[in-house]
């Protein structure tokens, strides 16, 4: 993205390089978000409808455009024309800024996933961390906006929030780490890298250490973007709607965006860091080709795990408060700790990695999926001998 | 589960905050309130404030005659009024000493029956969404439609039923009703397996409700809780079993209690679970009652204006609540002197102040689910 720019900016120098510079990012940054992130927010809200609704023997939204792919946008236009109440008793200020802050948080995490080889905005050399800390900005906009709203509810929201973002960013933050002591690096193109493009090379496989703490990882992340069965700061039955309560039309909708957009950084993050990420096998000398057959592998396997997210969503219900913190800190943290030490270790014994210990974890996921597929077969043999009209 | 927490003299102040959940609020079941008093996210104490949903359906009872209620008892509770229809009929015809012909007998129990089977599904389900599982929802909700489909041939109704009459029912199984039924209880049991292997059994589920909201037996008795919620707490009484009305006596069924598979016997996973072994019981009766269905008329010959002879009459259905209680008072006119329901739901509705020392906000939730509360019960 860098070499781009500068080659279009040619041989200015000085301040205006530096302008030139400023504009030209902000201006691919607007076009990121307006033309690719917020559309994709507003796909997976549709999505997740259908994905769910079908779970549900429901037949979800399909009303506009085909399958009613664009309800997304009758909802945003809906939601923009309503009107935009703030209470009489609230904090205007800050619940105002509330909902941006939460889609900053979540909109500049962008910056560093790689879509393909050469598709990345900036490829941080502290990539990971960049990431980490920038959607913890999202628990303050939470904060925010339930402790502005002035109602019981929505502090409650905000309060859950808070302490479960905050918790369950250190299991998380511990089982990223094998991936990054893996390859040696933070950069998110560094860690592709060091991945292979075949199933068996990528990290999760590197040993069942690596294949716990990508579990951790994922249920870490699923905690921090608020999603079942984590979906405490916004549980419908108990809270009403959480911290955004109070909020209507687009304020409101702002606050799904930036969740809808943290499943993809979800999905993102897991294929990135222990999935492979882009890899694809060398099957062509054709640039153009190749980067697009990394960037459909890369939103494939990302929207795998979005697909995941709306599935467990479809099938759990939710944990409790008290529950929620014993599974972080009793049983995450020390068990993300010991994968972390592990993998150290097996580092330090196999230097070169050990092809039985990989070739072992990928058999053992392999078998789990053929199992769960067993399973499949077998609810749907027992579905389909219930019958399904029975009366009228 | 109780959370204690220990305030340290002298620490940081704090106070407790006053939480308004309902009239309007997701998980209320309709118009309960609950005025909460909370210590962050423990709660000290959950009074309810009924009344919301009073419509005097008692009263009513006083000026629309014996015949003219029917339709009225339907809304007592709504999600199962079979029973209430029942109940009703009942206390006109034991005032009036009408018999009602066997098979009007067998009609009403398969229809109170399915609709206890109705009423449970919703419980299963609505008690599902309210620890936040959304699909049982909608998949206990589908196989509600297809009895709703089934009642709906049986008397034209798909929520108030108005089905039963004083003197029998007000209209005969239509055809090939029998069968319909039997397919149907095929059908229905693999499809509770199946909410039991996603929902019932599935570890944040039992976590969620296991040995929260224990209530002891002594403590059931003395709020005298009635139906499941009372069978949960492992006391063995049914109506339908300890003192058979109508037919039940004909039937060979088994009455499930509680027994603390997942914590203390009495608690909210025991008293969810009372409502999926119950449908494997209606069930039982369903198969038995459509096969030994004996022909004849459905309905006794009453009179237009039915005037049963002065004196009072207590009555005991069980409904998907639980014993439902009703006594009537006739002074021998065409319209009752005095009417009263005692409902299941009026009494959880009571243990629940108790009941909800030191639980946290999401186990309020459950408790009033699991309670299988029904808001216009309460109040009538």
């Amino acid at each position: 993205m860098q070499a781009f720019i500068d080659g279009l900016i040619g041989d200015a120098s000085g301040l205006q390089r530096e302008i030139y510079y400023l504009v030209g990012m902000l201006g691919f940054g607007a076009l990121v978000v307006f033309g690719f992130i917020l559309p994709l927010a507003g796909v997976f809200s549709w999505l997740e409808r259908r994905v769910w609704a079908r779970m549900q023997s429901r037949i979800g939204p399909n009303r506009v455009g085909p399958f009613g792919a664009l309800q997304w946008l009758a909802d945003g236009l809906k939601n923009l024309l309503k009107e935009d109440v703030i209470p009489q008793a609230a904090d205007p200020w800050l619940f105002r800024i509330a909902p941006y802050v939460v889609v900053t948080g979540f909109v500049a995490a962008w910056v560093a996933i790689p879509f393909a080889g050469p598709l990345i905005i900036a490829d941080l050399n502290i990539g990971i961390l960049y990431i980490t800390a920038v959607t913890s900005l999202v628990v303050i906009g939470i904060l925010m906006a339930g402790w502005s709203s002035n109602n019981k509810w929505s502090m409650l929201g905000g309060i859950r929030s808070a302490t479960q973002i905050v918790s369950y960013e250190i299991p998380a933050g511990l089982a990223l780490f094998p991936a990054v002591l893996l390859s040696g690096t933070l950069s998110m193109q560094g860690i592709i890298a060091a991945q292979g493009w075949q199933p068996w090379m990528w990290h999760m496989f590197h040993s069942p250490f690596a294949l716990l703490a990508f579990l951790l990882f994922f249920t870490g992340l699923l905690a921090e973007g608020n999603r079942t069965p984590f979906d405490l700061p916004e549980a419908e039955s108990e809270l009403v709607a959480g911290f955004a309560t109070e909020y209507s039309g687009m304020r409101s909708l702002l606050f799904f965006l930036a969740e809808w957009g943290n499943l993809y950084v979800i999905g993102a993050l897991v294929t990135t860091l222990y999935m492979g990420g882009w890899q694809v096998p060398p099957f062509t000398e054709n640039a153009v080709l190749l980067t697009l057959a990394q960037f459909a592998t890369f939103v494939l396997k990302t929207f795998f795990w979005v697909f995941v997210a709306f599935w467990i969503r479809a099938t759990l219900p939710r944990v409790r408060v008290d529950q929620l913190m014993s599974l972080c800190w009793k049983y995450m943290v020390p068990m993300a700790l010991a994968a972390v030490l592990a993998t150290a270790t097996l580092m330090v014994v196999f230097p070169e990695g050990s092809a039985p210990l990989r070739y072992a974890t990928f058999a053992i996921v392999v078998l789990a999926v053929l199992q769960f597929f067993r399973r499949v077969v077998f609810h749907l043999r027992r579905a389909r001998g219930m019958g399904w009209t029975i009366a009228g | 589960m109780s959370v204690e927490i220990e305030f340290e003299q002298g620490g940081l102040a704090t106070e407790e905050m006053t939480l308004n959940m309902g009239p309007q609020h997701p998980s209320t079941h309709g118009v309960l309130r609950f005025i909460v008093k909370a210590d962050g996210e423990v709660m000290r104490k959950a009074t309810p404030d009924v009344g919301y949903l009073h419509r005097s359906i008692e009263k009513i009872a006083e000026k629309v005659g014996w015949h003219g209620f029917m339709p009225y008892t339907d809304r007592v509770d709504y999600v199962a009024a079979m029973a209430c229809n029942q109940g009703w009929a009942m206390c006109a015809e034991t005032l009036g000493g009408i018999e009602v012909p066997r098979r009007g007998e067998y009609c009403r129990i398969i229809a109170a029956e399915l609709s206890r089977i109705c009423s449970h599904l919703l419980a299963i389900g609505a008690t599902g969404m309210d620890i936040g599982a959304v699909t049982p929802f909608t998949h206990a909700l589908r196989e509600r439609e297809m009895i709703n489909d089934l009642i709906e041939e049986l008397c034209g109704a798909r929520l108030t039923y108005n089905y039963m009459r004083i003197g029998g029912v007000a209209w005969d199984l239509p055809p090939g009703f029998r069968k319909k039924v039997a397919r149907y209880l095929d059908h229905l049991e693999p499809c509770i397996h199946e909410i039991n292997d996603l929902l019932s059994y599935g570890k944040i589920y039992t976590e969620r409700l296991g040995g929260v909201a224990v209530v002891s037996p002594a403590m059931a008795m003395s709020y005298g809780l009635v139906g499941p919620n009372l069978r949960a707490s492992g006391l063995k009484h049914d109506l339908r079993k300890d003192r058979p009305y109508s037919v039940y006596g004909d039937f060979e069924f088994d009455v499930p209690v509680g027994h603390g598979e997942m914590g203390g016997v009495g608690d909210c996973w025991d008293r969810y679970m009372m409502r999926i072994w119950e449908i494997f019981e209606s069930v039982k009766i369903l198969r038995q009652a459509v096969d030994k269905i004996p022909e004849g008329p459905v309905i006794a010959k009453v009179a237009r204006t039915f005037k049963p002879p002065a004196g009072d009459v207590h009555v005991r259905v069980e409904a998907a609540r639980g014993d439902m209680s009703w006594y009537c008072v006739s002074d021998g006119s065409e319209y009752p002197y005095r009417v009263h329901v005692r409902t299941g739901s009026f009494a959880a509705m009571s243990i629940i102040e108790e009941l909800s020392k030191g639980l946290m906000i999401a186990d309020l939730v459950a408790v009033i689910a699991t309670f299988d509360i029904v808001a216009p019960e309460v109040d009538r």
